[in-house]
């Protein structure tokens, strides 16, 4: 978490305004003269209208700094604007009147309600978790939807992104998983930080508006950068989100659910950035240290061992052209503990949630499954499943050239279970919630379409115990 | 002293350096920020800092300590968990609370605790480079060997046994040079290999319990592999299952940029997995560096010269040490963006030009060797380094760079990976260069039948391929009998024995004797499948057998009841197969 003093940057005695921009491209100002600008230091912006803007020292050199302005530089000039530099680095004041509020992408009020007053202001670029001290986690958190809490299992402290494409119900998918995720028998203090980057009002008003009727808006705190906003403001945004989840998870022992959306939209201002200052591109545009720039945001999920509250994470980005190797999701891919994949295809069909059941993946499922925590037979289902829905598909992909006859009376059976995994195991209600044992049923009985000896992935004596006793056609 | 002249992320210029020589250690601003210089012009350095540059300004100085980044060897290594730097993330811990502040220097051994050393080489002889003075026994597992360092040579006034801490001297070395003091540690520059006196030919293989792994392609003790994947396909609980379970002395595991949580499940599971050879927990030969993707970016490029040379210093005890390196596409990473803040020239896909070679020049640091010592011991380092790709697209420079060099291929394939077939090694697509070399280990030590049986699985599965191919144009029931029956000993080699779930107590580790028993009775049923299909028996009664379950089943034959299990297994097959009549 942020340091709660501001000892880490000497303090500049008096803030001196410079009135020597030198130039001003894009988002950034080369302010000439400043003695000793800190990296990272705030800045502030009085344009010759009055208005004040913020923004931060990207490069600091002797008689140079370049600052990345948060917001338009539209009325600034090289004359009558001045740059003060704060001697401080970006901090947020927090406290427990944050919940329930709605703040801008910066951390001003967006309610009409009044500014946060705080004796406590944190550094909003968190230092990095110390490994040793975190906690493995592996509670499981029920969602309510069989296709993540039987097959992509999320646990507490998991950070688990939605892969998503325009046109895709992600939104609605997020909302429900909000709605319905909970611990099993456990009525712990529960909260959401929601931070939208660069989406559009209707979007926003559908969240806000879904957290206002589930009475979920009291315990949620937003931070809302919207299309129209500066898109600088979205390299802060998630920042502010997740200092203020560290806060109330650490300091506060809350169990907080944070969603970001959209992540595309926070690359993009990062490659914005990027290209002002004529770094070397990466990948499509996209600056080299994209990978270790979205870690600093990933990684802050978590549990502590020692402390009572956790912090997880639910990304959701939109792909572009619905291409998974975009550098994008690949990059966030490789931090996060998995992914849900939002299809097009299952879309088209009809089924929701649309979630593509092998692309996606849960790493930290293990941990949390099994006796005593979901059931005993969770993870030979859940492969079993897997298994029998890949080979269903490939003989669907078959049976589409050399016609279903061909197939081998087996093969048929297997075709048989795609359909019903994908129509009654992944298919259900956004308003339906089912529990970890409906959806465990759910998967049992398609499996046992199967003869026993096709059940490779499940133990004997589980078979014994939990397979439905129709008999199955050999 | 210099000063601070510009920051820009982890980068910073100093001016005012003198004397200051490439690759020195520099203290940055008030905070004390560890640095090392990467380039030098006149008296202008270059500085690629190991933490986080916010608030650092022109003006700070900047202090040069004229020592290379180097890490400390000793008694103490083995259990450890370090950051890129080997800075004691547990001491940090202690120190700073549950996030890492910046500018806190820890040593990296404990200096207080002490040791029982136990001397073996006499007081009043010569002592050559590497030579061994006595021991300490650091983990009930591993003697740690305390060592005269390769670059000293001279009489051995004094040599006591007794209980010494890391900072007492132990006793003292005569040398041309002068008198010097012997500690039970030594430091040694990351960026530097340790020496060795010659490279053997590699003829051991790795056992790591692993199916695909050590009957189709083997790493050899000393060899390089790398292990190539999209995320998602199962290369760290790959790294994890070898670093766990294969037979290596030591195991060094360098978690580069990844996932914080991922170090967590190491630290929480390795304590309480037993070796399978001694039954002592496996943190008791373990050394782990951690880190993670949101630690500073620097020290990530130095985190696997760090783990590099703790291996080679066990190496040079005479241990057969295996390094996981997860993943150097991440360390590449590092290079990049520490070469693109230096303005360098970028060659491919903005990787520094000089990206090749520094990717041979850290595998080339394995090997198995006669280390720098009298009596000539021999020790290894095998390195299974992880590449992440982008996209999956194994043409990016960092897979290509590793494919130039490392030996072994363990090509993860996203396919087998969402249809949940792990470990997702593709049995087509990857290769093993050591399977000669170790071929006539496997004939001496576990069967004169195995190099047979392994190259007959493969030209199943490579059959398979084939077949699928036909299958897809014409159905499967278009197939004779005979080949459906290849298709199905395929099927049983791909699921009952290639899969493996890292998740199961009695699955996770297989011993090479099983793999023997496994294969062979898959491999026999065909076999004898083949001969009855001659008779004119129907596929589909074969696989009714009960015995085709059972061998399915072998998997989760525990090792102790190997035998009498497997012996009975093939006794059925031979009856029940028999009993079968023709058509």
């Amino acid at each position: 978490m942020a340091a709660k003093s501001s000892k880490n940057v000497p303090n500049a005695d008096v803030p001196i305004d410079y009135r020597t921009i030198d130039r001003i491209a894009g988002p950034l100002l080369f302010v000439r003269d400043v003695a000793n600008a800190a990296y990272g230091e705030i800045v502030e912006i009085a344009l010759p209208d009055g208005t004040r803007r913020q923004g931060q020292v990207l490069d600091s050199r002797k008689g140079l700094a370049i600052v990345q302005v948060f917001g338009p530089t539209m009325g600034m000039n090289l004359t009558q604007t001045s740059v003060k530099f704060m001697g401080e680095v970006a901090r947020l004041p927090v406290s427990d009147e944050m919940l329930g509020r709605v703040f801008t992408g910066l951390g001003e009020p967006r309610d009409g309600g009044p500014r946060i007053v705080s004796e406590q202001s944190l550094e909003i670029v968190g230092n990095a978790m110390n490994p040793y001290s975190r906690e493995e986690p592996s509670e499981f958190i029920q969602t309510g939807l069989s296709n993540i809490d039987v097959m992509n299992t999320l646990v507490r402290g998991q950070k688990l992104p939605i892969f998503s494409g325009a046109g895709l119900p992600h939104n609605q998918l997020a909302a429900q998983i909000v709605r319905q995720a909970k611990l099993r028998n456990s009525t712990e203090n529960f909260a959401v930080v929601f931070a939208a980057m660069g989406i559009t009002s209707e979007e926003a008003n559908f969240f806000l508006k879904e957290f206002e009727t589930t009475g979920a808006l009291e315990r949620t705190v937003v931070f809302m950068n919207l299309s129209s906003d500066p898109s600088m403001e979205r390299v802060i945004t998630p920042r502010m989100a997740l200092t203020t989840a560290e806060f109330l998870a650490y300091e506060r022992d809350m169990h907080i659910l944070v969603v970001l959306t959209d992540m595309t939209n926070y690359c993009e201002a990062l490659r914005e950035i990027a290209s002002a200052r004529e770094e070397v591109p990466g990948r499509r545009g996209y600056p080299g240290y994209l990978y270790t720039d979205l870690a600093t945001l990933y990684e802050r999920a978590g549990k502590i061992q020692g402390r009572k509250g956790s912090i997880t994470q639910l990304p959701i980005l939109t792909m572009p052209a619905d291409d998974i190797t975009h550098p994008i999701p690949d990059l966030t891919g490789y931090i996060t503990e998995g992914q849900i994949v939002a299809s097009r295809d299952l879309q088209r069909r009809g089924v929701y949630p649309p979630i593509d059941v092998l692309t996606s993946l849960s790493r930290l499922m293990n941990q949390g499954i099994g006796k005593g925590r979901t059931r005993e037979d969770h993870r030979g289902v859940a492969d079993q499943l897997y298994a029998s829905y890949a080979t269903g598909k490939d003989q669907r992909a078959l049976s589409a050239i050399v016609g279903e006859e061909a197939l081998s009376a087996i093969d048929r059976v297997y075709l048989k279970i795609a359909e019903r995994f994908e129509s009654e195991f992944v298919n259900q209600r956004p308003d339906e919630d089912r529990t970890i044992d409906e959806s465990l049923a759910i998967g049992w009985d398609i499996l046992a379409d199967l003869p026993e000896s096709e059940l490779k992935r499940i133990k004997p004596e589980l078979i014994a115990k939990y397979r439905p006793q129709r008999a199955a056609k050999a | 002293m210099g000063v601070v002249s510009r920051v820009s992320g982890p980068v910073v210029i100093a001016e005012g350096l003198e004397g200051a020589k490439m690759f020195d250690v520099v203290r940055v601003g008030e905070l004390g920020l560890v640095g090392e210089i990467i380039r030098l012009v006149g008296e202008t350095a270059t500085v690629q800092v190991y933490e986080d540059t916010t608030g650092v300004r022109p003006g700070d100085k900047v202090d040069n300590t004229g020592q290379a980044l180097s890490v400390e060897l000793g008694p103490g290594l083995l259990t450890s968990i370090y950051d890129g730097v080997q800075r004691p993330l547990d001491v940090l811990k202690k120190n700073l609370g549950d996030f890492i502040t910046r500018g806190f220097v820890a040593p990296p051994l404990d200096e207080k605790k002490v040791w029982e050393f136990t001397a073996t080489a006499k007081a009043g002889g010569e002592v050559a480079p590497g030579a061994i003075l006595g021991t300490v026994q650091e983990t009930p597992l591993i003697a740690h060997r305390i060592m005269v360092p390769p670059n000293l040579r001279g009489t051995l006034t004094d040599l006591k046994s007794g209980a010494y801490t890391i900072r007492d001297p132990i006793g003292t070395l005569t040398t041309p040079s002068g008198k010097v003091p012997l500690f039970l540690s030594q430091k040694w520059v990351v960026r530097v290999p340790r020496p060795v006196q010659q490279k053997l030919a590699p003829g051991i293989p790795l056992i790591t319990g692993q199916r695909v792994v050590d009957t189709f392609y083997p790493v050899a003790k000393g060899g390089t592999a790398c292990i190539p994947g999209p995320f998602g396909s199962g290369k760290t609980v790959t790294q994890q299952q070898l670093a766990k379970w294969s037979d290596a002395d030591v195991v060094v595991y360098v978690g580069c940029g990844e996932r914080g949580n991922e170090m967590t499940e190491v630290l929480a599971t390795f304590p309480h997995l037993q070796d399978p050879k001694s039954g002592r927990p496996l943190m008791e030969r373990t050394i782990l560096i951690a880190n993670t993707s949101n630690m500073p970016v620097a020290a990530r490029e130095a985190s696997v010269y760090t783990g590099i040379t703790i291996a080679e210093y066990y190496r040079d005890m005479g241990y057969d040490v295996a390094l996981m390196a997860d993943s150097t596409s991440r360390w590449a990473e590092a290079m990049r963006e520490i070469s693109g803040r230096l303005e360098e020239m970028p060659g491919e896909e903005g990787y520094p030009a000089y990206l090749g070679r520094r990717i041979a020049e850290f595998y080339e640091r394995a090997g198995r060797v006669v280390t720098v010592s009298p009596e000539g011991r021999t020790g290894s380092v095998t390195v299974v380094g992880a590449v992440s790709p982008p996209g999956g697209d194994f043409s990016e420079p960092v897979s290509q760079n590793t494919l130039r060099v490392a030996r072994v291929f363990w090509a993860l394939d996203a396919s087998l990976a969402s249809r949940r077939h792990f470990p997702s090694i593709n049995w087509l697509q990857s290769y093993s260069l050591y399977v000669g070399d170790i071929e006539p280990w496997y004939r001496q030590e576990l069967s004169k039948e195995w190099v047979g049986l392994r190259q007959k699985a493969l030209e199943i599965l490579q059959k398979e391929s084939e077949l699928q191919e036909i299958v897809q144009l014409v159905g499967v029931d278009a197939l004779p009998e005979r080949e459906k029956g290849i298709l199905d000993v395929a099927r049983m080699l791909r699921e009952d024995y290639l899969q493996q779930s890292a998740y199961d107590d009695v699955d996770t580790y297989t011993s090479i004797k099983k793999q023997y028993r496994m294969l062979k009775a898959i491999l026999e049923f065909g076999d004898k499948e083949q001969e009855a299909i001659g008779r004119g028996t129907s596929l589909a009664e074969i696989q009714k057998l009960p015995v085709r379950q059972k061998i399915s089943r072998g998997k989760w034959i525990p090792e102790k009841e190997l035998d009498t299990q497997f012996d009975a297994i093939e006794l059925e097959m031979s009856q029940s197969i028999a009993a079968l009549g023709g058509a």
